[in-house]
């Protein structure tokens, strides 16, 4: 797998240099607080000297923002009134 | 490891059980296009997607009184809400075997950045060739402003496989914790990790090439 293969990569690199081609792939780990203490000192490390991570850190963070921030549809006024209708009928059935 | 039970689903819980409306309304106000946009990665249309909505909903107050507050309302919800449109996902497969839905476990590899962005030899192997832009912080609210943008956001998400889909949905749509999602979706730690990757990749992708398409400033 991909992301396994770039992560255990990730790890042989400790001892190493970490390639940003390592970091877009171990970046969700990253964002998840999955990275164990070395690993994400390691990360750190290379967003600290390398702008092109950074940016593309800061791309997935504005990603993850504008997918959490898409509008949403409001619910029609006809299948709300349906669902509120429902619920009327449940009441009056459960409190009888 | 489940969250469980919050404090605030205590008080909507108890004013859902003694039949009071407007907690009702608060629920589906709160949930409602979360659930449709979950219930659209398991069928084939809006439609049926509403009526699984519908479905959840009656599921919901006909649970109520058994639910056992051993998880929180809304991974309960959610958890009724995928076993409906599993189903009935499954049955309309039934009737159409070439659904492109087909197979929803379908997870194909994909790198999460195009690798002809980094370099292929010499000392920076596998570093970046040309960086990536900086986005500024109005990136979303722009992309909102046109219908185009609107509309490629979406079409970056349905592009997905369902699975990542479901995922990209609850995690970064739905507000749900990566243990509320393993538990919606009877999925592992590790894969839930590895689909939000692929699809939150899938998408920065995307978005980045609508916003530097036709233009070729470094």
């Amino acid at each position: 797998m991909t992301h396994d293969h770039f992560k255990n990569r990730m790890i042989d690199y400790l001892a190493g240099q970490l390639t940003c081609k390592a970091v877009t792939e171990a970046i969700t780990d990253y964002l998840e607080g999955n990275l164990g203490l070395m690993e994400r000192i390691r990360f750190q490390m290379h967003l600290g000297c390398c702008r092109g991570c950074r940016r593309y850190l800061r791309q997935m963070r504005l990603t993850l923002r504008t997918v959490g921030t898409l509008p949403k549809d409001p619910i029609p006024p006809a299948v709300r009134d349906e669902l509120l209708q429902r619920f009327r009928t449940w009441k009056a059935r459960s409190q009888t | 490891m489940e969250p469980g039970f919050l404090l605030e689903d205590v008080a909507l819980l108890q004013a859902l059980r003694k039949g009071d409306e407007t907690a009702f309304a608060q629920l589906i106000d709160h949930y409602q296009a979360s659930l449709l946009r979950l219930a659209m990665t398991f069928v084939s249309s809006h439609a049926v997607a509403e009526e699984v909505v519908q479905e959840t909903w009656i599921g919901v107050l006909e649970g109520i009184g058994r639910f056992e507050e051993r998880s929180s309302l809304k991974t309960w919800i959610f958890r009724i809400l995928t076993n409906r449109a599993k189903t009935r996902g499954m049955r309309e497969r039934r009737h159409a075997p070439l659904s492109p839905l087909g197979n929803s476990t379908e997870d194909p590899e994909t790198p999460a950045v195009d690798p002809s962005r980094f370099q292929t030899a010499g000392y920076w192997v596998d570093h970046w060739k040309s960086l990536p832009r900086y986005w500024d912080d109005e990136t979303p609210e722009r992309l909102f402003l046109s219908k185009e943008g609107l509309a490629q956001i979406e079409k970056a998400i349905s592009a997905l496989p369902p699975i990542q889909r479901q995922v990209i949905t609850l995690r970064d749509m739905g507000g749900v914790t990566a243990v509320e999602v393993c538990n919606i979706l009877s999925i592992g730690e590790t894969h839930q990790r590895v689909l939000l990757h692929r699809a939150r990749s899938h998408v920065r992708r995307a978005l980045e090439k609508y916003l530097e398409e036709g233009d070729s400033q470094p």
